[in-house]
């Protein structure tokens, strides 16, 4: 079971089940909704973006603890980062993903997906939320 | 049955998983293969390997007979008429786009009827959505019970003098449901209409005669019924194919090419444009030897009494939740854990050893119906035994534990 202990770390689960920036805002923002058709899995994803800057995030869907996980701590992760700041941390969960070791300086949650470049199929999952953010700011440009 | 003999046919099987011996649950999406087809397949490409009707050497013989024998052997597996019925094609999805495309247009206006369910796998859904958008024909839906099957009464409430096309699968992919096609083609051809009957999971684990059954149209897709992937076959009514045009040109599939103009080979030739699928053929037919030398009865007999055995261990488990009737004929059975994801649940399996599917299932239709987004499902096939269901309970026990 270790393999699968790397998968379902304990800070995943926790995001899983108490995801941060669940929900909806009521007033205008860049709304993303992607699918995973595949799978099924689908988000959510709501940027309010001011001044070069992610001032806030928030995400509804549904979708495994990976794909769950990972979009909460995405949006905890890019919170007030600069776009380019938060472009370059989907760049680096894409290398995360690749296996490549890679540290996430002010929010290493995220290092807790390291494991999912063992199960290559859920690779996707985790992927899924990162792919959002990626469109809802080049929408934005 | 012999379980133990058919499971050492398939050399696939005898190997370890993440250190638990594999248990492969996963037949809806494709069957493994036996020993004799793989050697089939091998001793065609090492012997017999030619193009089709068109050589004259020893080779293109061989390679023609072994074809043409093939379609033979897919005919009389099905209960056609004439080997000219049956089509070869790349599966049951190229099968009935092949229908929708080609015979659809031909008897459709704006007014007329299609009539399918909303249980359909995507492959024999969005060629008859797109076709009604392309035709102006309206697309209807025979209404599912509760418990998920189809009722004659329903079809019968369902299907008018408008409807030119009734298009239902013999058994749900998702709920190994079997519809009634026989008194389902009943109702169709008494108001004037065909049927195209999805043959992708019936063929590999029932008896299936199209005549008996009222069938103008039936699919199979070789890769589920033990054969490899990329062939399938379209069985059509002589008359019916005879009544359609080709929707892919090319090689071998005409009678006469002038500059401006052409003309076609009879059916089935005309739709089997290019060099056709001859190794996937030859593995078909095999694949048909392997399960006839099983008995299709026993295939079906042994299925019955695992699903049933796979209901009332999965049915024990806390917390699962079991979609479709309670009786199963063909063994099928689509289930979530409550609390966790089904991919959660498939990678929990996995790492005990232990292959499902995850996912839509290509029925995203039907899992707004279900009202889930999706769902783990484990499929049986002649090869799987109590063990693995026991196997299956347990891995899913842990897999709850593993996640409370």
């Amino acid at each position: 079971m270790t393999q699968l202990d790397d998968l379902y770390r304990r800070v995943i689960m926790d995001h899983y089940k108490n995801p941060r920036n669940r929900g909806k805002f009521d007033d205008d923002t860049v709304t993303v909704d992607l699918n995973n058709p595949t799978c099924g899995d689908r988000i959510s994803l709501q940027l309010k973006l001011a001044d070069g800057i992610v001032e806030d995030a928030r995400f509804t869907g549904e979708g495994c603890s990976i794909s769950m996980s990972s979009a909460s701590m995405m949006t905890e992760a890019v919170k007030g980062k600069k776009l380019d700041e938060a472009l370059e941390f989907a760049d680096k969960f894409s290398s995360l993903m690749k296996g490549e070791e890679v540290t996430f300086d002010d929010y290493e949650d995220l290092e807790a997906l390291s494991g999912v470049n063992k199960f290559p199929a859920r690779i996707k999952c985790a992927t899924l939320a990162w792919n959002a953010l990626r469109k809802g700011i080049d929408h934005n440009d | 049955m012999n379980s133990q003999w058919i499971k050492e046919q398939f050399p696939i099987l005898n190997q370890e998983i993440n250190g638990h011996p594999l248990v492969y649950l996963d037949s809806a999406a494709t069957s493994q293969k036996p020993r004799a087809v793989i050697d089939a397949i091998k001793h065609y490409y090492e012997w017999d390997n030619a193009n089709v009707h068109r050589g004259v050497h020893t080779l293109g013989s061989r390679a023609t007979d072994a074809y043409e024998g093939a379609r033979e052997k897919v005919a009389k597996f099905i209960g056609a008429k004439r080997p000219e019925e049956i089509v070869f094609t790349r599966g049951t999805t190229t099968a009935l786009n092949l229908v929708a495309s080609s015979y659809g247009p031909s008897v459709l206006s704006e007014g007329d009827e299609i009539v399918i369910t909303q249980m359909e796998h995507h492959s024999n859904f969005i060629p008859w959505q797109q076709l009604a958008l392309r035709t102006g024909a309206t697309l209807k839906f025979i209404p599912l019970e509760q418990d998920g099957t189809v009722t004659v009464e329903a079809a019968e409430a369902t299907i008018t003098s408008a409807t030119k096309i009734v298009a239902i699968a013999y058994v749900s992919n998702v709920m190994g449901v079997v519809h009634p096609i026989k008194q389902i083609a009943d109702i169709a051809h008494r108001h004037g209409a065909v049927i195209v009957v999805d043959g992708a999971q019936s063929t590999p684990h029932l008896k299936v005669d199209v005549q008996e059954l009222g069938c103008d149209f039936y699919t199979l897709s070789g890769h589920k019924m033990c054969g490899p992937t990329g062939i399938g076959a379209l069985y059509g009514k002589k008359a019916l194919l005879d009544s359609m045009s080709p929707i892919e040109f090319g090689g071998e599939m005409i009678d006469d090419v002038g500059l401006y103009e052409s003309t076609w080979k009879d059916v089935p030739a005309r739709f089997e444009g290019g060099t056709p699928i001859i190794a996937g053929a030859v593995g078909l037919a095999a694949a048909i030897d392997f399960l006839q030398e099983v008995g299709m009865d026993e295939i079906e007999r042994h299925e019955r009494t695992l699903a049933a055995y796979a209901m009332d261990r999965l049915s024990q488990i806390d917390g699962i939740n079991i979609y479709g009737p309670n009786e199963r004929h063909v063994g099928v059975v689509t289930f979530n854990l409550l609390d966790v994801h089904p991919h959660d649940v498939a990678t929990v399996l996995d790492s005990f050893g232990v292959a499902v599917r995850a996912g839509h299932h290509c029925c995203q239709p039907l899992m707004r119906w279900l009202n889930v987004s999706s769902t783990a499902r484990a499929s049986l096939y002649l090869y799987n035994t109590e063990q693995d269901i026991d196997r299956l309970a347990s891995a899913l026990v842990q897999t709850k534990e593993y996640f409370a």
